[in-house]
């Protein structure tokens, strides 16, 4: 096995012998002349945070941060959501009278796949929101949980503060790297599950959530 | 990596006469070719976004061994394990023993070119594992047991008429309409079922970052997420290009890959994991990587940038030879213009197929002008006709010599070296076409040089030569 590294290797330095024995990989040059930095005013940012979401046929609302709980309340019953798994750092006031919340990791036991698959929906924070793109960022920490906990419920509800909105993928990207650094996973959502492999007509949920929906709060 | 035989020309012909095939690729490509264009004016950066993307790849391949090693440090300090594989049996044998070590007999599968590559899906059926492929498309096409027609739709040359027979017999889907949205949800159920149940995950790496050993897998449907996440044991086969440096560079490739490709602002979904050290998802993390010729294709200095390539398929929309014959003309997985430039490079050239597949263009450009790595397809194209042509003169054989068109062109390549002679051939070649020209055009070539004049017609040596006219006007 560790033959087929040398191998590898090997040929590649056969193949790259144009390259001078001198240079270092910083010696070719790469210009970032690429926006890095958002100059637009928070709120525009905010705003088309919740225009790109929404075009990605996801629901988004603007709540204010006394108005969430109300919020969530009505989402779930427009929903019909019974059965509500919740990420381990969602605080309780977060989740209506007569909703059952199946809290993952509770007294030392994370869900099952089966359960989580028979839930009505999930209820998340997230990470940080890109405007540019539309995209949700989830990273596990306490108020996302693992990564199946948003996947395979099919009504995924998820909350997001404004100043945890940033403008620019490379803003996210930053933002980003000290958890990489950490090992965790990161996932982008940007709307609901989706295909176009059928004659290119775009159909919503193949496997993850079929049904998105994002309250915007202020603090 | 297995590639036709038989030469694009002959495929192409084929292709051609299916005019379902063209009315459903005519209709694809012109559709996300829009969308992209919408998409990618957008952003004011984007041409700074392609100088960087390019630079970034051109600065990994330029030290390729040195990112490699890299990764594969990082890769193991998150708790992966890392395999190195020099063909694709190598592949296929890492990944199969992987497996079996599991008592796994079916493993599931997220849409990956580089596994298609291989043939991973036969090499496992061979050892008795049943691969199911996941992304909607993909198993669309194995179920039918075709050959991917599009690196992002892989099913595109198939109607929901065609799809609803194929589910109703496969799937067992009795009540079913062609309705996108009910074919979609008969997927759903069937394939939850094996995503519960799955022991082993495979999946292909759009991206690999060297410093923090995060791969990163881009996708739409969830069937991503779920096999990376759900099953106890993950393998990743990727391509050894797949490699960038530094974490940060994603925020380059975050921008072009799905505006280049979907024609969206951003795919639904893309998941980023670092061996298994976030403490969820599978407990076991294997990488693969895999030459399969990529080597022989960086050793040639102008060729290497075809390896810069991030799958995006913006190239085959743009084509107007795509366009009209599809992706199954190329011969093997890489279709389109990429894939007449990466093809031939991966196998090496000298057999009939991969040798034609330079010549599957009109040049035209557009290929070029819309890459997000800034791939200068048009510029490898020619320098591989180039290398096709030497060839064939190096390898000595009879037929290189008495080869009518080589004959033809080191005449023309005298004559036109010298004025005498030059003016000479213009009163012979007057004399001389009479029999084929008529109306300034000659529509039909005799011969060996028949193939000239197959498809166009050749503008005929016009009557009086401008030499001519000047002399005895100004002269």
């Amino acid at each position: 096995m560790s033959q087929a590294r040398e191998e590898i290797l090997r040929r590649i330095r056969l193949a790259t012998r144009d390259v001078p024995q001198e240079e270092s990989p910083e010696d070719v040059s790469v210009e970032r002349s690429y926006r890095v930095e958002s100059v637009s005013p928070h709120e525009e940012v905010v705003g088309r945070f919740v225009e790109n979401v929404s075009e990605y046929r996801a629901s988004v609302r603007r709540v204010g941060e006394e108005e969430l709980p109300e919020a969530i309340r009505e989402a779930l019953a427009r929903r019909g959501a019974r059965r509500l798994v919740v990420a381990p750092g969602v605080p309780d006031g977060w989740i209506p009278e007569g909703v059952e919340a199946l809290r993952d990791g509770e007294g030392g036991r994370p869900l099952t796949s089966e359960e989580l698959d028979a839930s009505d929906g999930v209820l998340s924070g997230c990470a940080l929101g890109i405007a540019q793109s539309g995209t949700v960022v989830l990273d596990g920490g306490r108020m996302q949980g693992r990564r199946a906990l948003t996947l395979l419920p099919d009504y995924h509800l998820c909350v997001i503060y404004e100043d945890q909105i940033v403008e620019l993928v490379p803003e996210a990207v930053r933002r980003l790297e000290g958890g990489v650094r950490e090992g965790r996973s990161i996932v982008f959502v940007s709307g609901p599950s989706a295909t176009s492999d059928i004659e290119l007509d775009r159909v919503e949920g193949v496997h993850g959530p079929r049904t998105l929906e994002v309250l915007v709060c202020r603090r | 990596m297995k590639v036709s035989e038989r030469p694009f020309q002959a495929l192409a012909r084929e292709a051609l006469a299916d005019s379902q095939l063209r009315r459903n690729l005519g209709h694809a490509t012109a559709t996300i070719r829009k969308k992209r264009a919408a998409a990618v004016s957008e952003l004011p950066d984007w041409e700074e976004l392609r100088e960087a993307g390019a630079a970034i790849k051109e600065r990994t391949l330029r030290h390729l061994d040195e990112y490699l090693v890299r990764l594969e440090e990082s890769v193991t300090k998150a708790g992966g394990e890392v395999h190195w594989a020099r063909d694709a049996r190598e592949a296929n044998r890492i990944v199969a023993g992987i497996a079996k070590g599991h008592g796994a007999r079916e493993v599931v599968k997220v849409k990956s070119i580089a596994t298609d590559e291989i043939r991973l899906n036969d090499h496992l059926e061979k050892e008795g594992i049943e691969a199911v492929e996941t992304d909607l498309a993909e198993l669309i096409i194995q179920l039918a047991g075709e050959e991917s027609s599009h690196i992002l739709v892989p099913a595109i040359h198939k109607n929901r008429a065609e799809i609803r027979e194929l589910f109703r017999e496969k799937l067992g889907a009795k009540d079913l309409s062609d309705d996108p949205r009910d074919l979609t949800e008969t997927a759903r159920r069937y394939l939850r079922e094996r995503f519960l149940a799955a022991k082993v995950g495979i999946s292909g790496a759009n991206f690999a970052v060297a410093e923090t050993g995060t791969i990163c897998v881009v996708e739409s449907e969830g069937n991503g997420r779920m096999c990376t996440t759900l099953p106890e044991v993950l393998v990743t086969v990727m391509g050894i290009e797949k490699v960038v440096p530094t974490w940060r560079d994603l925020e380059v490739f975050m921008q072009l890959l799905p505006r280049s490709s979907t024609a969206e602002r951003m795919n639904p979904y893309t998941s980023f994991w670092s061996g298994t050290s976030s403490g969820e998802g599978p407990r076991e993390f294997h990488l693969v990587l895999l030459d399969n010729g990529r080597t022989q294709a960086l050793s040639d200095p102008k060729g290497r940038q075809a390896l810069r390539c991030i799958r995006c398929s913006a190239c085959l929309n743009v084509c107007p030879v795509y366009e009209r014959v599809g992706g199954h003309s190329y011969g093997s997985v890489y279709p389109g213009p990429i894939g007449a430039i990466l093809t031939p490079q991966l196998t090496g050239l000298g057999r009939k197929g991969p040798d034609s597949l330079p010549y599957a263009s009109s040049l035209c450009g557009a290929c070029y002008e819309v890459c997000p790595v800034k791939i200068n397809i048009p510029e490898v194209l020619i320098h591989l006709r180039g290398r096709v042509v030497r060839n064939r003169q190096d390898s000595g054989s009879p037929a290189a010599k008495l080869d009518p068109e080589g004959a033809a062109m080191r005449t023309l390549a005298r004559t036109f070296a010298d004025r005498r002679l030059y003016e000479a051939a213009q009163k012979l070649a007057r004399a001389g076409q009479w029999p084929l020209a008529r109306g300034g055009r000659i529509r039909r070539l005799p011969g060996p040089l028949s193939g000239w004049t197959a498809v166009r017609d050749l503008e005929a040596v016009p009557r009086k030569t401008f030499r001519e006219w000047w002399r005895r006007e100004r002269g």
